[in-house]
């Protein structure tokens, strides 16, 4: 299974389920991490964590916890 | 009155910006009832025509959780107290970024209210290649959309128009819109009669609007907000409504989902986009502010400017307002007849509030910082960096702003809390703020190293010790607060992980009006709170440290003045003699008062930690405003307050007081074992009752004032004790 946070700088994926429960879960989903979505995975912080996506057009800073609950197609 | 509007939007569209041009200067600010959260109103006119705006915080989706999230929700349904209902909901978007702003939207889209959408940034779309048709995107929106450019005031007299003219013609009928799964609609329905079956328990009208958020938000603010009211009676139905909501997965996804899928079909047929993204100049900017080894640089960089113009920029204006006081007092003292009114007015009222105020500066100093680097968008980077290290703590990235404003002062630090939503995060950064060094503890510092720290050098000459030792004192609280909130966060805000989901904002070049308008508010408010907190604690210090003025211990004084007065030709003696007269009286009424009396009392506690009963008081008496030691000291070791930590005769006095049986009273140890206790104590009324504010109970002060006392003392006693057996400064 691939996950989101396995992505390497500059690779994109599009989601295909958000595993999680509750207020995370929520949040993500709002935030546009939804089915179908593309992801694009632009730069790790310097110290390895958090992580800087492309969802939506906008740019996203989750943590590697939360990116590994994002299953990628593929 | 006209009607009124809430202004609502996701956070960094230019919200703000757009407010300040519809209302200009004609805002008002103020707080809802019982939360901390800022109220901003204003009035909007047009033509013989007006109304009311309110500006709402930011938020990303009404399925709240977060304080400020919770007052948009309670503003939008019209549950604040005090507060008319809004007629009309004006919603900002960001047209560079439609599909998740057009989220909020859709919900905001079910209250029943007439939507205008207000289409921002139109100026950076186009030089995006993005082709929005606005007559199509408000057909599919089933809302009036107006495109504007808030930040170059384009657009502003349209959405005006419309605005009003939506409130006139009042809500429209909804066509369009997402569809949900017929088992939800049917399940939001259900649930919806259900509560309206429980009209007379819970008081009011449930409207749908918020029957569906109490059915999807598990565990949020809506569900907790109904289940106050029911005693509990509700969480059966409830789950069972829930079940009923979904096939599979969770009333949230269905929610999402459903949503997101009628949002793709508005954005596709109403908006056309470059195929391959443009480079911007936020992404080329980034590059190097978040990169590895220069973005560390710059960031570090960028926190030791802010942190030298807090103490250097600030020092002038704070030397003007503390001579200026020092002067009012020195003015009104002397056209006022000696006694208990020129004490009271002088020594209390006067000192009192000048000790106050003399910190502004540096408030506004580091709260302009702040509002800039928020402004521009830096502050989601610096949380970025910083969030790998501030997790190994239990907190997150969000902690480091309110964090690093605490070196200032802790008020303005745990005011900035406020955007950090996980209470437990929240309540573990308010309450390790104040171990943070703050500016008030520098003059006890400087004091206490410029009197009893050699000025040597190490390492050959390149470290001072005094620059160690003050160094040392500013580590100190950082190092303490690693453990304390560790322990915190296993202990009495126990918790899974919250997770750290924040938007990077594209760079912008800051609003004045916003960031003006952001350092006058906070530096209002840190006087109004604050000044009224401390100047009303002085006053009572001053009484406990002025009354008994026994009458028969002046009248002593007076004796021996006169015969000063008698023996001593007038001159520099005289003078001296009387002056040294003067400052006796003084200590020794200090000696006789309620505050002496209790100091000697407490004396058997504080001889651990090597001070004497003339230390432990004047500490005591710094529990409402650490700052006061300084003036206290000066009082007690016989010299008259009239001090400050420059003055070179309250450094001689130190060095030359006595224990009661003989032999030097400071030491290093001594005075390193006052430093630290210090340093890791909350002798800050201020700050406690700030803590009540923002958590709205006595509790977390009053463990915030026990935890860091009992620190302190453990810490001032361990350094005593250890630097005593070393025989340091012997």
């Amino acid at each position: 299974m691939r996950t989101l946070d396995k992505l390497k700088p500059g690779e994109s994926g599009i989601v295909v389920t958000l595993h999680g429960e509750g207020a995370v879960q929520q949040r993500l989903l709002e935030m546009g991490v939804i089915e179908g979505a593309e992801v694009k995975m632009v730069r790790r912080a310097p110290m390895g964590d958090p992580l800087e996506l492309v969802v939506q057009g906008y740019h996203l800073s989750i943590r590697k916890a939360e990116a590994s609950l994002v299953e990628l197609q593929g | 009155m006209g009607a009124t509007f809430a202004v609502v939007g996701n956070p960094n569209v230019g919200k703000t910006t757009l407010f300040n041009a519809l209302t200009g200067l004609s805002q008002m600010t103020g707080n809802y009832p019982g939360v901390t959260v800022e109220r901003i109103s204003g009035r909007m006119h047009l033509a013989n025509c007006s109304a009311n705006l309110i500006d709402l915080p930011g938020t990303y989706s009404l399925a709240a959780r977060s304080p400020d999230e919770m007052i948009v929700t309670d503003v939008l349904l019209g549950h604040v107290e005090g507060e008319k209902p809004i007629d009309a909901v004006l919603a900002v978007v960001d047209a560079t970024n439609l599909e998740r702003n057009l989220y909020l939207v859709s919900q905001l889209q079910d209250l029943e209210k007439p939507v205008v959408v207000a289409l921002n940034m139109m100026d950076i779309a186009r030089k995006r290649g993005f082709t929005i048709d606005v007559e199509r995107l408000s057909h599919e929106l089933g809302a009036p959309v107006v495109p504007i450019c808030a930040h170059k005031r384009v657009g502003i007299d349209e959405l005006k128009k419309v605005l009003l003219e939506a409130a006139n013609r009042g809500e429209s009928a909804r066509r369009n819109g997402p569809e949900y799964p017929a088992v939800f609609h049917a399940a939001v329905d259900g649930l919806a009669g259900d509560l309206s079956a429980l009209h007379a328990q819970i008081g009011r009208t449930v409207p749908r609007a918020e029957a569906f958020r109490v059915l999807v938000d598990q565990g949020g603010y809506a569900e907790q907000r109904l289940l106050g009211r029911l005693n509990g009676d509700l969480s059966r139905p409830l789950a069972q409504r829930r079940q009923e909501a979904v096939t599979t997965g969770s009333p949230a996804s269905v929610e999402v989902r459903s949503r997101y899928a009628w949002i793709r079909n508005v954005v596709s047929s109403s908006v056309q986009k470059p195929a391959v993204p443009v480079v911007t100049f936020s992404d080329r900017l980034d590059r190097v502010l978040t990169h590895k080894i220069f973005g560390i640089a710059i960031f570090a960089l960028l926190m030791m400017v802010v942190f030298q113009a807090i103490y250097t920029w600030a020092a002038p204006f704070m030397d003007i307002i503390d001579q200026g006081f020092s002067a009012l007092g020195g003015a009104v003292g002397s056209r006022m007849p000696e006694g208990i009114l020129r004490s009271l007015v002088v020594d209390g009222m006067i000192a009192g509030v000048g000790s106050v105020l003399v910190f502004v500066p540096q408030i506004l100093i580091l709260t302009l910082f702040i509002a800039l680097l928020e402004d521009c968008g830096y502050m989601a980077r610096a949380a970025f960096l910083m969030d790998r290290i501030l997790s190994r703590v239990g907190l997150s990235g969000q902690s480091f702003i309110p964090l690093l404003s605490s070196f200032a002062c802790a008020i303005p630090g745990i005011m900035a809390t406020r955007t950090i939503a996980n209470r437990r995060d929240r309540f573990t950064t308010m309450l390790v703020a104040p171990l943070m060094s703050c500016a008030a503890r520098l003059p006890v510092y400087t004091i206490m190293i410029a009197a009893f720290i050699p000025a040597r050098t190490i390492m050959g000459g390149t470290l001072g010790l005094q620059g160690i030792t003050l160094f040392c004192m500013y580590a100190l609280g950082m190092v303490v607060a690693i453990p304390m909130a560790l322990l915190l966060k296993r202990t009495l805000l126990r918790g899974e992980t919250p997770p750290f989901i924040l938007e990077l904002p594209s760079y912008k070049w800051p609003q004045a009006q916003t960031v003006l308008r952001r350092v006058f508010v906070q530096g209002w408010e840190f006087l109004r709170r604050a000044g009224t907190v401390i100047f009303a604690i002085t006053i009572v210090v001053w009484a406990l440290a002025y009354f008994p003025h026994s009458s028969e211990l002046t009248a002593t004084f007076d004796t021996q003045r006169a015969q000063v007065e008698r023996t001593l030709p007038e001159g520099p003696r005289r003078a001296a003699a009387l002056a040294e007269l003067d400052g006796e009286e003084a200590g020794a009424h200090l000696r006789n008062s309620y505050f002496g009396r209790m100091g000697q009392v407490i004396e058997p506690v504080v001889t651990p930690l090597g001070w004497d009963w003339r230390i432990g008081m004047s500490v005591i008496a710094s529990f409402p405003a650490r700052e006061i030691i300084v003036a206290t000291m000066g009082t007690v070791f016989n010299i008259g307050s009239d001090v400050d930590e420059k003055s070179d005769t309250l450094k001689g006095a130190l060095q030359g007081a006595e224990r009661a049986g003989g032999g030097v009273l400071f030491s290093i140890p001594v005075a390193l074992s006052i430093m630290v206790f210090f340093a890791l104590c909350c002798q800050c009324g201020a700050t406690l009752v700030m803590l009540r504010r923002e958590t709205r109970t006595w509790r977390w002060p009053a463990f915030t004032f026990a935890y860091m006392t009992v620190l302190a003392y453990a810490a001032a006693f361990v350094t005593y004790q250890a630097t005593s057996w070393l025989g340091w400064g012997t």
